[in-house]
C-alpha cells in the first residue's frame, strides 16, 4: 500500500517536514512493514516559461528541432533563454515547464546547459513523463491543455504538486482496513499519538430511490450471504471527458495507480481513500434494474478487459434484466462500461463475502484491487459514504449532480461480543497490563468495552472483522503499549535427551564421509521423468506447478543430481571430485489418497489421522556419493591415483561402520550401473543400497569421464538394521601365527564367496583374513585367477603351533575345493 | 720364536693399533677393520703370545703390561666408534632430509555443506536448552502445511505462499511451504510440555535469483507448556541470538501476521559484525501458538499456551556468513562448501 503523504496529512497531523521514512518507522511499530518510498525526487528550478518565438530548424540526421526563445521570468531581456526543443505539440505563447540548469528530474536526470544541435540549449522544456506525471510523452507539458494559465517564472514544482512523496508499507493479509489511506491514517494515529480526522465524518450522505434493487443468494458459500450490503447512487449530467486535476492524476500515480477518465479515476480515489471498491455503470446503457445473485449454468460475461468469461456458479454476479453486468468485487461487465459519452452513472457501494469473492478471482485468475481489498475485508459501515463522496466528487469535477435516483439494500448485522478476562493479555504476553490500559487500547482501536468484574465484552469496531478471538484482543493490547515492552525471560524445558540415535547416526556418517574426503552439496529434488529413468525408476511423483516443465518430478535417487552436479563442477574447472549428498527422495506408494481434509480447530480421529499420513508418499533419506577425476592428484613422487568404484566401496564401508553392521555385496547389473561393475549392498540378507560404477554411457551423456564412482544407501533401512548396543568381543592376547595362501579358481568365482568358504573351512582359529593379491596370466590357464590371502591365526587359550594352524588351512582349501574347485598354487 | 715381550714391544704393539685407527675416517671402515685393530688379528692380540714363553714368575707382570695397553686401545676404539657412528647418523639424517612443502598429499580434504552444518549448529543450541530435535516429511498433506495450522481453505494467507502441488491436486499433497507442519506433527504424537526445534528444507514457487530459491531450509521452534508468555519467547530467542551472533547481539518484536500465531511478531537481530556496522538485520517471523493450532492437536488452549518461531537458513548463512548470493549455496559448487572447513 502508497500512501502519498499530502493525502496522509489531511487526516493526521504529519509535521511540515515528514518524509515517507519518517512516517514508515512510525508505522513500523504498529505492524506495517517497511516497504519503501515514492515520488518526492524533484528539486532545483523548474518554473513555467512562455514561449516567446522559436524557429524550425532541419538537421542533417534527419530530425526537426525547435530553436525557441523562452521567457522565464515576468520581467527583464535577460530571463529570456534558448532552448532546444525536439517536441512540436506548441505554439508560440503558450505556457510550457521550463527545468532550468541545476534542476534534478525524477530518475536523477540533472539539467545542465549543453550545446546540442549547433545551439547552446539553457534548460529543458519538460514532457509531463519527465516531471513524473504521468506516461505521455508525446511531446512537451502544455499548461493551457490541463486548464492552467499560471504567472511565468512561478515555481512548478509546487504548481504540479510534484514534491509530494509517498511511503510504501506491506499490509498483512489480516488488515484489509489499512489498504486504505483512512486505515493507515488510523494506524499513524495508535503509532503516534496524534489525532485521527475521520474523513467519512465529513461527507454528506446522499441516498437516492427509485431504482429496482433485488440481492438474492441461492448458494451461500459456508452459509454466509454473498453480499451483505448494496448501495447505489445516481449522477446525472456528467462531463465524462473532463479533465482529471492534477493534485487527483498526482496522487494516483504515488499511489501506484495510472489515470484513466474522471468516472474511474473517482472510483478509484474514493477506494484508495477509505478502503470501499466501487464501480460506476453508465446508466443509459443498463437494461430495467440490478439484481445480485449467483451465476447460472452456462452464463457468460465480456469483462471489461474485452474477454469473455465462463460464470461459475458459484460466481457472485452483478446483472441487469439482460443478464450479468459484472462479477461481483472482481470485475464490472464491457457492456455497461463508462464511455466518453456516458452522461449518466450509477455508482455501486457493496460489501461482499471475503470468500465468496477470493474464489472467483483467483477462478478467473482475476487479482484486482477491488478483489484484494474484498478479501481481506472492507468496513462494512462506510458503503454509503463512500459512493456519497464518489458522487461528490463527479458534482465537483465532472459538472455532474445528483440525480436521486438510488438503491440500498442493508442486511442487518448484529457483532459478536468477544468476553476476555482482564488479566488475560497479560497473561499471555507476560507483561502486567493494568485494566485500565487494556480498556483503554481497545478503545483506541475503536472496540466498544463494557467491563462487568474482571471480564470485557468487546465489540469490535466494523472496519476490523479480522478480529474474532481474545488473542487477538491480546495482540492489540500488545502492539498499542508496544512489543518494546516485553521483557526477556528463558523458559526452562524439562531435561532432554539429546539428539536421537537416527539423528545422531546422520551426523556420523557425514562426518565420516567428509572427513575421508567427500564434499557434501544440498541438490534440488525435482527431476525429469528421464533422469528418474536412468536409475530405473519409471514413475515418479509429479508436480502440479513445477518451476521448469521439464523437471516437473520429484528425484528417487539422489544419483541424477549428483551426476548434474559432477558435471557443473567439472565445467568449472574441479574435475577431481568426490561429491555427498543425504536427504530425501519421494516414492510414490500404493496408499489410498484423502481427497477430504478434515476441519482445521480440531484433532482429527486416529483413523483420519493413520489415513492422512498413509497416503503421504514414502520419503526415505538416503545418503549417495559420486567420485569422478583423480581421488589424489599426482604430487611429488606420487603418481595420480583415480577415483571410482574402489573409493565408492570404501564410503560404504565408513556408512556401515559408523551404524555398526555388517554388510555384503552381491555383484549384479544395475540400471545406471556399468553392467560389470555393480553391486547391490545387503545388510542381514536386507537389499539397503547399490555401489558401483556409472554406466559409462551415462557418464558419456552427460560429459562426465568414462570412470565415474558412485554409492547410493537408504540410511533409514541402514539405522533400523543397526544395533543400538554393541557388546564388546574378548581380545585375544596369545602368541599368533600368520600364513599366506594363494588359491587357483575360475575367474567367475567371487573373492567374496571364497573368503567365505576359508573362513569356514579355517573354523575358530581363524581370527582375520584379507585378500591380498589377484593374479591371472602367465603359469595360470586362460580363465583362471589366482587369489592370495593372508590369514592370521589365533587360539584364545594356547599358543598355536605351527600344525595346528597348517590343519586349518588344509580344512579351508579342501572346503574351497570343493564348493569351487579352488587349488593351492604350488 | 725369538721376539721377547718387553715394553717397548708392547709400547710398539700398541702404537700399531692406535695408527691404524687414527686412519679410519668413516663408520663403515671402521666397522670393517675392527678384527685388526682391535681384534684377533690385532698386533695387541699378537702379544697374547708372547706371553706364553714369559717365566711364570713374570707373567703377572706380563699379563698386566699388555692388559694395560688393550685397555687404552679398547677405549680409544669406541670413542672412534661413537664419534664416527654419530657422524654417520647424522649423515645419514641429512641424506634423508625432504622439502616438507612439496610432500605428496595422500588424504583427501572434504567438507560438509554450510547450510547443513548451521542447521546442525542451531539443533545443539536448542539442545543444549533441554529442548529435542523434530522432523516430519517434505511433501506434505495439505491438512499438516495449512488447515491445522489455521489457514482456513480460502484464506487469502493461503494465496500468500506460492506452493508447488502434487497431481492430482485433489489428493491434497504438497511440498511443505515451511517447517510448521513439524509443530503440528510434534503436538500430536509427544507428550506435553514439548519443547522441539525442527530444522528442514521447504519450498516455495519462487524463481531462482541471487536473494530467492525454491528450496530452502527453515529453523523452526515450537515451545508448549503451561504459562508460557510473550516473554518466553523474547528470552528464548534473545539467547539464540547471543549464540550465533555474540554477547552484542539483541532481538527486537515488531507486529505482524501469522495464521498460526497470536499475537504475532516480525524478529529483527542486532547484527553487531554486519558489513558495513552493526544493524538490524530481518531474521524471522515468530508469535504466541494460535489456540486453533492447539485444538487441531487436541489441546486445550485454556490450559496450555506456548510460542513458536521460525527463521530461513539461507537468508542467516548470508548475512552471519556474508554469503552474496543464492546461486553458490544451491549449485552445488564444490568450492563453496570447501571454503567453510567445518567453521560456520
Amino acid at each position: 500500500m502508497r500512501i502519498p503523504l499530502g493525502w496522509l496529512g489531511e487526516m493526521v497531523e504529519l509535521g511540515s517536514k515528514a518524509t515517507p521514512n519518517d512516517v514508515m518507522a512510525e508505522l513500523v511499530k504498529v505492524g506495517l512493514e517497511e516497504e519503501g518510498s515514492h515520488g518526492g525526487d524533484i528539486s532545483g528550478p523548474v518554473v513555467v516559461g512562455e514561449v516567446v518565438s522559436f524557429e524550425v530548424e532541419e538537421q542533417k540526421n534527419g530530425k526537426t528541432i525547435r530553436w525557441c526563445q523562452v521567457r522565464v521570468a515576468t520581467s527583464g531581456d535577460e530571463e529570456i533563454r534558448g532552448i532546444v526543443c525536439g517536441a512540436a505539440n506548441f505554439v508560440a505563447g503558450d505556457k510550457v515547464v521550463v527545468s532550468l540548469p541545476g534542476a534534478v528530474l525524477p530518475g536523477g536526470f540533472e539539467i545542465a546547459a549543453r550545446k546540442t544541435y549547433g545551439h547552446v540549449s539553457d534548460g529543458m522544456i519538460a514532457s509531463a513523463k519527465e516531471l513524473g506525471l504521468g506516461d505521455e510523452h508525446e511531446g512537451i507539458l502544455v499548461l493551457s491543455s490541463i486548464g492552467l494559465d499560471p504567472e511565468i517564472g512561478l515555481d512548478a514544482i509546487a504548481l504540479l504538486g510534484l514534491d509530494e512523496s509517498a511511503a510504501e508499507v506491506n499490509v498483512t493479509p489480516d488488515r484489509g482496513y489499512c489498504l486504505s489511506i483512512r486505515g493507515i491514517a488510523r494506524e499513524y494515529s495508535h503509532a503516534t499519538g496524534v489525532k485521527f480526522q475521520d474523513p467519512v465524518l465529513a461527507i454528506e450522505p446522499v441516498m437516492g430511490s427509485g431504482f429496482t434493487l433485488e440481492v438474492k443468494d441461492s448458494a451461500p458459500i459456508h452459509g454466509k450471504a454473498g453480499c451483505s450490503q448494496f448501495v447505489l447512487v445516481g449522477v446525472a449530467g456528467l462531463d465524462a471527458e473532463a479533465k482529471v486535476p492534477d493534485w487527483m492524476v498526482s496522487r494516483l500515480k504515488l499511489a501506484g495507480m495510472r489515470s484513466i477518465s474522471i468516472a474511474v479515476d473517482i472510483t478509484n480515489y474514493v477506494m484508495l481513500e477509505l478502503g470501499q471498491p466501487l464501480h460506476a455503470y453508465d446508466l443509459d446503457k443498463l437494461v430495467g434494474g440490478i439484481s445480485v445473485r449467483r451465476a447460472k449454468a452456462g452464463e457468460e460475461l465480456v469483462t471489461l478487459d474485452q474477454k469473455t468469461r465462463k460464470l461459475h456458479e458459484e460466481d457472485l454476479l452483478i446483472c441487469d434484466e439482460q443478464g450479468p453486468i459484472g462479477i461481483a468485487g472482481v470485475m464490472g461487465g464491457a457492456r455497461t462500461e463508462v464511455s466518453s459519452t456516458t452522461k449518466s452513472v450509477l455508482i455501486e457501494a457493496a460489501i461482499f463475502d471475503p470468500i465468496s469473492i477470493a474464489r472467483s478471482a483467483r477462478r478467473h485468475k482475476l487479482p484486482s484491487e477491488a478483489s484484494k481489498r474484498f478479501e481481506r475485508g472492507v468496513d462494512s459501515s462506510i458503503s454509503r459514504a463512500s459512493a456519497s463522496r464518489a458522487a461528490g466528487l463527479l458534482t465537483e469535477l465532472a459538472s455532474g449532480s445528483f440525480s436521486g435516483v438510488g438503491a440500498e439494500y442493508a442486511s442487518v448485522f448484529e457483532p459478536a461480543a468477544i468476553e476476555m478476562k482482564l488479566d488475560y493479555p497479560g497473561q499471555l504476553v507476560g507483561v502486567e497490563y493494568s485494566a485500565d490500559q487494556v480498556i483503554a487500547s481497545l478503545e483506541e482501536i475503536g472496540c466498544t468495552v463494557t467491563k462487568i468484574d474482571d471480564l470485557v465484552q468487546v465489540i469490535v469496531p466494523s472496519w476490523r472483522p479480522d478480529i474474532t478471538h481474545k488473542t487477538d484482543l491480546v495482540e492489540e493490547v500488545a502492539r498499542l503499549i508496544g512489543y518494546d515492552k516485553i521483557p526477556a525471560r528463558l523458559p526452562v524445558a524439562p531435561p532432554g535427551r539429546g539428539l536421537t540415535s537416527r539423528q545422531k547416526l546422520r551426523r556420523r556418517v557425514l562426518s565420516g564421509l567428509t572427513g575421508a574426503g567427500f564434499i557434501e552439496v544440498l541438490n534440488y529434488p525435482f527431476v525429469s521423468a528421464e533422469q528418474n529413468g536412468w536409475m530405473g525408476s519409471v514413475v515418479g511423483v509429479e508436480l502440479e506447478n513445477p518451476m521448469q516443465s521439464e523437471a516437473r518430478f520429484l528425484r528417487t535417487s539422489l544419483v541424477p543430481g549428483l551426476i548434474s552436479a559432477a558435471a557443473r563442477n567439472i565445467s568449472r574447472g574441479s574435475t577431481d571430485i568426490a561429491l555427498l549428498e543425504e536427504g530425501s527422495v519421494f516414492l510414490p506408494n500404493g496408499g489410498s489418497a484423502v481427497t477430504a481434509l478434515p476441519a482445521g480447530n480440531e484433532r482429527p480421529s486416529e483413523t483420519t489421522l493413520a489415513a492422512l499420513k498413509a497416503a503421504i508418499p514414502m520419503q526415505p533419506r538416503l545418503v549417495s556419493g559420486l567420485l569422478a577425476g583423480d581421488w589424489l592428484p599426482q604430487s611429488p613422487g606420487q603418481h595420480s591415483i583415480p577415483a571410482g568404484y574402489p573409493q565408492a566401496l570404501g564410503a560404504v564401508e565408513i556408512v556401515m561402520q559408523q551404524a555398526a553392521v555388517s554388510f555384503e555385496l552381491k555383484q549384479l547389473e544395475i540400471a545406471g550401473l556399468h553392467p560389470g561393475r555393480a553391486a547391490n549392498v545387503l545388510v542381514a540378507g536386507k537389499v539397503v543400497g547399490f555401489v558401483g560404477e556409472v554406466h559409462p554411457e551415462l557418464a558419456s551423456q552427460n560429459h562426465l569421464p568414462r570412470s565415474v564412482g558412485v554409492f547410493e544407501l537408504n540410511l533409514d533401512e541402514i539405522f533400523a538394521l543397526a544395533p543400538d548396543l554393541v557388546q564388546a568381543q574378548e581380545l585375544g592376547v596369545m602368541t599368533f601365527l600368520t600364513q599366506d595362501i594363494s588359491l587357483v579358481v575360475d575367474v567367475q568365482v567371487s573373492a567374496a564367496d571364497l573368503t567365505k568358504s576359508i573362513v569356514t573351512g579355517a573354523g575358530d582359529l581363524l581370527e582375520e583374513i584379507r585378500l591380498v593379491d589377484d593374479y591371472r596370466g602367465k603359469g595360470l590357464d586362460a580363465g583362471q585367477k589366482s587369489l592370495t590371502f593372508a590369514l592370521l591365526y589365533r587360539a584364545h587359550d594356547r599358543t598355536l603351533t605351527q600344525a595346528e594352524a597348517t590343519a586349518a588351512r588344509d580344512q579351508a582349501v579342501e572346503l574351497a575345493n570343493q564348493q569351487f574347485g579352488a587349488t593351492l598354487r604350488g | 720364536m725369538s721376539e721377547k715381550l718387553t715394553p717397548e714391544v708392547v709400547a710398539q704393539a700398541l702404537q700399531e693399533s692406535l695408527s691404524a685407527l687414527a686412519a679410519v675416517e668413516d663408520a663403515a671402515t671402521l666397522r670393517s677393520q675392527k678384527a685388526q685393530i682391535v681384534g684377533e688379528n690385532s698386533p695387541i692380540s699378537r702379544l697374547n703370545a708372547l706371553i706364553k714363553a714369559v717365566p711364570n714368575e713374570q707373567k703377572a707382570e706380563a699379563g698386566k703390561l699388555v692388559g694395560g695397553a688393550r685397555a687404552q686401545l679398547n677405549q680409544a676404539f669406541e670413542e672412534k666408534e661413537v664419534k664416527l657412528e654419530s657422524l654417520a647418523a647424522n649423515e645419514a639424517l641429512a641424506n634423508e632430509k625432504v622439502d616438507m612443502t612439496a610432500a605428496p598429499k595422500f588424504l583427501r580434504l572434504g567438507a560438509r555443506h554450510p547450510l547443513s552444518l548451521l542447521m546442525d549448529q542451531v539443533s545443539d543450541v536448542f539442545v543444549g536448552m533441554g529442548w529435542e530435535i523434530a522432523d516430519g516429511p517434505e511433501l506434505e498433506n495439505e491438512w499438516f502445511n495449512f488447515d491445522a495450522l489455521n489457514f482456513h481453505p480460502d484464506h487469502p494467507a493461503r494465496a500468500m505462499q506460492d506452493t508447488f502441488f502434487v497431481k492430482p491436486v485433489e489428493n491434497h499433497l504438497l511440498l511443505r511451504t515451511h517447517t510448521s507442519p513439524v509443530q503440528v506433527r510434534s503436538l500430536l504424537e509427544r507428550e506435553l510440555p514439548v519443547y522441539v526445534l525442527c530444522p528442514g528444507r521447504v519450498f516455495r514457487t519462487d524463481e531462482l535469483d541471487a536473494t530467492h530459491t525454491p528450496v530452502f531450509h527453515q529453523v523452526e521452534g515450537l515451545a508448549i507448556d503451561k504459562g508460557l508468555t510473550m516473554a518466553d519467547l523474547r528470552g528464548t530467542l534473545e539467547h539464540f541470538a547471543r549464540v550465533m551472533f555474540g554477547d552484542e547481539a539483541k532481538i527486537r518484536l515488531r507486529p505482524s501476521f501469522f495464521p498460526f500465531t497470536e499475537p504475532s511478531a516480525e524478529l529483527d537481530v542486532w547484527h553487531p559484525d554486519a558489513k558495513g556496522g552493526p544493524r538490524w538485520v530481518e531474521w524471522g517471523g515468530c508469535g504466541m501458538v494460535n489456540p486453533n493450532v492447539l485444538l487441531a492437536a487436541g489441546i486445550d488452549p485454556e490450559v496450555y499456551s506456548g510460542f513458536a518461531f521460525g527463521m530461513g537458513i539461507e537468508r542467516t548463512l548470508m548475512f552471519r556468513n556474508g554469503v552474496k548470493d543464492m546461486h553458490d549455496m544451491v549449485e552445488a559448487d564444490v568450492r563453496f562448501s570447501a571454503q567453510f572447513g567445518s567453521v560456520i
